[in-house]
């Protein structure tokens, strides 16, 4: 398979958080600002390209019957490194605001759904193409929706404020409502956009 | 009286579902009915509080003597896939209505993340035995309490008319959104 189309596929046409909708805890949780969903989307992307690419490369050595927990040990693993490296590098402001769900990203459906769906049935190559794929569409879709609501409830982008002070801020949009909120009309949008497609 | 403020928090204040998006899964996927979203909250509750205290013990008498609690995220989703797979044959055993009640349910808590992120919350706020599993039950309960009123109010918004876009997705997470915005109410209340 091309590898251009698989990383499309994970992007637009399969994309997990507007298409299949899978993955929801940390979406919601921590894109209160553009920052901490880019953050959060880059390590699930780490973890999901690299425990795609080694499932795909045990899955004939695994008996079927234990797949589930051998999967799971293999991303736990990644995440487990990915905490590491995030202590050891990224900004204390960051990794505090991501906290606990960066250990949590072991029960993201998304990676357990793509060892799943893809990396137990294809080769190594086109498992790790899958794995970015998927990565950035999440990573795309966390920063769409942090972006907003950043946008609206902090009058910034990226930490740089854009909205004069006088303009009134929306404090509900960075509060946990604001996340479900912001993500029904995106949605919303994205379902608008695909129906007129279709017609 | 520190431990009920520790249940009121994590019921209430500190809602699971809606003020901390743990468990939204389970949350948007079987709640359509209050009869299934009720099955689902007590059979969270029940592996919640015992995952809450095995983690505990775990973490406390096996990671941190060995010196390698670095491996803490390994142990605990093994711990939790082990304790939902116990939990099942035990039930299955002992009262076969209640198994059939939770049916489907119960293999799904595994991939529950409020159940992982309950066990690392115990572990990074310090809390010793009995506080872990009060801290437990009450986020049990409180995602209990939200999955069910979300069902109800679900079924009656499938009885109305609403735009195509919104359908599906869109109007739960709307429903879901409206219900944050009354629980931040409870903010208040410690």
């Amino acid at each position: 398979m091309n590898p251009v189309k698989i990383i499309k596929n994970g992007i637009i046409d399969e994309n997990p958080t507007f298409v299949q909708v899978i993955g929801m805890c940390p979406t919601l949780a921590v894109t209160s600002s553009a920052i901490n969903g880019l953050g959060m989307g880059l390590s699930t992307l780490a973890v999901l390209a690299c425990s795609n690419l080694v499932i795909s490369l045990i899955r004939k050595f695994v008996p079927d019957e234990a797949r589930i927990p051998c999967y799971v040990v293999v991303i736990a693993s990644f995440v487990t490194i990915v905490e590491m490296l995030l202590n050891a590098y990224a900004p204390e402001s960051l990794v505090k605001a991501l906290g606990v769900y960066i250990p949590l990203i072991v029960v993201n459906c998304i990676i357990l759904a793509r060892a799943e769906a893809f990396a137990g049935k294809n080769g190594p190559i086109a498992s790790l193409f899958d794995g970015i794929g998927m990565g950035l569409g999440f990573t795309f879709a966390l920063f769409v929706l942090g972006a907003v609501r950043e946008f609206l409830g902090n009058g910034s982008l990226l930490g740089y404020t854009i909205l004069p002070e006088a303009f009134p801020r929306t404090l509900v949009m960075i509060l946990p409502p604001g996340a479900f909120l912001t993500l029904a009309f995106l949605m919303v949008l994205v379902n608008k956009l695909r129906s007129g497609k279709s017609e | 009286m520190n431990l009920f403020l520790i249940l009121l928090s994590a019921i209430f204040v500190h809602n699971f579902v809606l003020s901390q998006f743990l468990g939204i899964c389970p949350f948007l996927g079987v709640s359509k009915k209050v009869e299934t979203a009720s099955g689902m909250g007590i059979a969270v509750v029940f592996v919640i509080t015992l995952a809450s205290a095995a983690t505990w013990l775990v973490h406390k008498f096996i990671l941190v003597p060995l010196n390698i609690e670095y491996l803490y995220n390994i142990a605990f989703i093994l711990i939790i896939a082990s304790l939902v797979q116990l939990v099942e044959m035990f039930i299955k055993k002992s009262s076969p209505s209640l198994y059939q009640a939770l049916g489907v349910y119960l293999p799904l808590i595994t991939t529950n993340c409020a159940v992982l992120g309950v066990a690392v919350n115990n572990m990074n706020d310090g809390y010793g035995f009995i506080a872990s599993v009060v801290n437990g039950i009450g986020a049990a309960v409180g995602f209990a309490i939200a999955i069910i009123l979300f069902a109800g109010i679900r079924e009656r918004v499938a009885k109305c008319n609403i735009p195509k876009s919104l359908e599906g997705f869109p109007i739960a997470l709307i429903t879901a959104g409206l219900m944050a915005i009354a629980f931040l109410g409870f903010s208040g209340m410690l």
